[in-house]
């Protein structure tokens, strides 16, 4: 009900009468001025910062948000949604961007991909949104790029993915697969030795290509084997055969990709079949706070996720994200990878719309490179010179009973290579 | 890899593919008796499932907020609960649209499609979008361990056990009760058993209720396999009408059948093959045992009018 709230209030200064405009254009400007001389900040005349016709007054500018509020997808999105929001309030609590408050349109893409494409076409044609944060699934990303293309505007997107792409359109604020994905594994040999590996995803175009990474990364540097690598339907339950051959294979590391309802039935079995982690070893680049609550931290106990945030983090970014987070949303809300990478977006957006002096996309996609973000609650990030995802680090958690994570390693930052030599 | 290890593992298998055989039991029972007996095609099925699951849930919360003490024991309580709810829901269902819709059985295929919907917006709203898992007794959720070797899930084992349970007590109740016989002589002749005096209103309501009551049983035994999320009834139906379906329809005995031998194909292949490969091949046996006998596995006897 909330999202519905602030989307109708999102669409409400769209009206307005011409009969007053001479004399409310008079007061806004006066306005203006007001808000100009308290935050010190002078806002350009917006014919300067904005001029392809985007949704931008002199005191407002309106972005879009593109998530799925509904269907299967909800549960994963909705931790993103609420970061945004979060981002986009603090931004306009603190004086907006070139002193514009931020004005969001919410879109529901409804776990559909036609019907993300259909929005992101609203937002960016109706709405002539300056930017959108949105999308989760790669699915849903591939259907909105061409619209975002052609229609040339700027999308945030959150999700840690599966790499192989990059556009002028898109700032990609999760990792790429290998960002993610070989920190993990080079930990993993040396710190436990693992030499054999079994890898088990969801049949997607995600988990398959972290698959591929992971293997040729297992055998072609680390010198290991991959003793079995399985894909189940979204939303099987029964792994009582697969367990079984896991046990057959005695693996030194079991690699889950598992996403969704399944990851709940899988670490559920693995427990009750007796494999838990006094006995072997699971490292997942698929499980953060956000599914944990769902799974439970005691099936998780002791096994390890790769991500390059958790909940626990310490440091002062951190702490007062996670308050902030708290009051929103309450108590009892986590934050996941996917959640922190979607608060990156709004900040990322006002930093590059700051350091290029204007809306236009065209020169914020240019202006891009090297854009920093210091109060990131992962530390620090920037996005990178040429491809426009983010340079991060990568952690390693293992988890607690009660559904947070002790962050054991941290890497370096890590160079974003979406399309990386040697592992396609 | 030695002998004993291999036995191990080929006792845990066969212990997979029987704790898949439950679980396609559980799901497919009461759609066997409501779509099996009464011909209703009830696609909200899944969702009285996912009804039974949220009660689980809803249980699971309420002891671990006000007594935790009890935690051990509720869960037998709660599936008490889960057959009430489910099957009164039933019964007001069946009250208030599928009895205006028995000669229409394409428009109650429609309209439960809809009460569906409606029902899965329903949690969205009550539970919110993510999937939910109850805090469940530590008993249920280790394993039983006769060798060293050998692991058997004990939620492996409850689901079995309640399934074998639900399904005997299914077979009594339509074969040594007065009320089964009257359910039977509906089924075989309507207009006859009305002329004989048999409310068959009443049968036909409480069939439906009982059938979407075991729904609600099948749901809260699942909670211990996997999470609930407001769409997981659309999950379930597949395969639930799989089961009813390849046992051919109107035979509680088919359904039995037609879940042991699903599920032992299934979790045979996915042995040898890989999960998707297994689920393929399973499903294309079933099409090509479907194509000879487009009946099911054990057709009804009833000389169809």
């Amino acid at each position: 009900m909330k999202m519905l709230s602030s989307c109708i209030s999102g669409l409400a200064p769209a009206v307005a009468k011409p009969a007053a405009a001479t004399l409310r254009r008079g007061f806004l400007t006066a306005m203006v001025g007001l808000a100009a001389s308290l935050h010190a900040t002078a806002a350009p005349p917006t014919a300067e910062v904005n001029t392809t016709g985007l949704s931008i007054t002199d005191t407002t500018v309106t972005v879009g948000q593109l998530h799925s509020a509904t269907g299967t997808m909800a549960i994963s999105e909705t931790g993103s949604i609420q970061a945004e929001q979060l981002a986009i309030d603090q931004i306009n609590a603190a004086g907006g961007v070139l002193g514009r408050q931020i004005k969001v349109i919410k879109e529901d893409g409804a776990s559909d991909w036609p019907t993300f494409a259909e929005k992101a076409k609203k937002l960016l044609v109706k709405d002539k949104v300056a930017a959108v944060f949105g999308c989760w699934t790669s699915a849903s990303r591939k259907a909105v790029l061409p619209v975002f293309e052609k229609e040339n505007g700027m999308l945030y997107y959150p999700t840690f993915y599966e790499g192989l792409e990059e556009s002028k359109n898109v700032i990609y604020t999760g990792q790429e697969a290998t960002q993610q994905i070989i920190a993990g594994l080079d930990w993993i040999a040396k710190e436990k030795g693992a030499k054999t590996f079994y890898l088990i995803g969801s049949d997607y175009i995600w988990p398959r290509t972290s698959a591929k990474i992971a293997r040729k990364h297992i055998e072609n540097v680390l010198k290991g084997t991959v003793v079995g690598e399985e894909f189940y339907a979204l939303g099987h339950t029964q792994f009582g055969s697969l367990i079984n051959k896991i046990k057959l294979k005695k693996p030194d590391v079991i690699y889950g990709i598992v996403v969704g309802g399944s990851n709940v039935s899988f670490y559920k079995q693995l427990k009750a079949a007796g494999i838990t982690s006094d006995k072997q070893t699971v490292l997942t680049i698929s499980v953060t706070e956000d599914e944990v609550l769902g799974i439970g931290g005691e099936n998780l106990a002791g096994f390890y996720s790769s991500m390059k945030y958790f909940q626990s983090l310490d440091n002062p970014n951190n702490t007062a994200f996670v308050k902030a987070f708290k009051e929103k949303y309450g108590e009892k809300s986590v934050i996941g990878d996917v959640t922190q990478a979607g608060y990156l977006g709004p900040w990322l957006w006002k930093a590059t719309v700051e350091k290029a002096g204007s809306f236009d996309v065209d020169k914020i996609a240019a202006a891009s490179s090297g854009v920093e973000f210091k109060g990131a609650p992962e530390g620090y990030v920037r996005i990178h010179d040429k491809n426009h995802h983010l340079w991060s680090k990568t952690r390693i958690g293992q988890w607690n009973l009660d559904g947070q994570a002790k962050v054991l390693f941290e890497s370096g930052l890590i160079e974003p290579d979406p399309f990386p030599k040697g592992y396609q | 890899m030695n002998l004993h290890e291999l036995w191990s593992i080929f006792v845990m298998q066969g212990f997979a593919g029987i704790s898949l055989f439950s679980v396609l039991l559980l799901m497919g029972l009461g759609l066997a008796l409501i779509f099996g007996q009464m011909g209703v095609i009830n696609m909200a099925h899944g969702e009285f499932m996912a009804l039974g699951a949220y009660t689980t849930y809803f249980c699971s919360t309420l002891v671990q907020d006000h007594a935790p003490r009890l935690l051990p024991f509720y869960f037998p309580l709660a599936i008490v609960l889960a057959f009430v709810l489910s099957a009164a829901l039933g019964a007001f269902v069946e009250w208030a649209m599928i009895r205006h819709l028995y000669k229409r059985p394409l428009d109650t295929l429609l309209a439960s499609w809809g009460l569906s919907l409606i029902m899965q917006q329903t949690y969205r709203s009550i539970f919110g979008a993510r999937e939910v898992t109850p805090t469940l007794p530590e008993w249920l959720m280790g394993s039983f361990k006769p060798t060293d070797a050998i692991d058997i899930p004990i939620n492996g084992v409850f689901v079995l056990a309640l399934a074998l349970a639900v399904t005997g007590g299914l077979v009594i109740f339509m074969f040594r009760t007065p009320f089964g016989l009257r359910l039977r002589a509906t089924v075989q002749n309507r207009a006859m058993s009305n002329a004989v005096g048999i409310n068959t209103k009443l049968v036909d309501r409480l069939a439906f209720s009982i059938g979407c009551g075991i729904a609600g049983i099948a749901g809260a035994a699942f909670t211990t396999i996997g999470s609930t999320g407001p769409d997981s009834g659309s999950r379930y139906i597949v395969d639930a009408f799989l089961v009813v379906v390849f046992g051919g329809a109107a035979n509680l005995l088919g359904s039995v059948a037609s879940a042991f031998g699903i599920a032992q194909a299934q979790s045979i292949l996915e042995f040898f093959l890989d999960g998707t490969k297994g689920k393929v091949a399973t499903l294309l046996f079933i099409v090509v045992i479907l194509m000879f006998r487009p009946q099911g596995l054990f057709p009804s006897k009833v000389r169809s009018s």
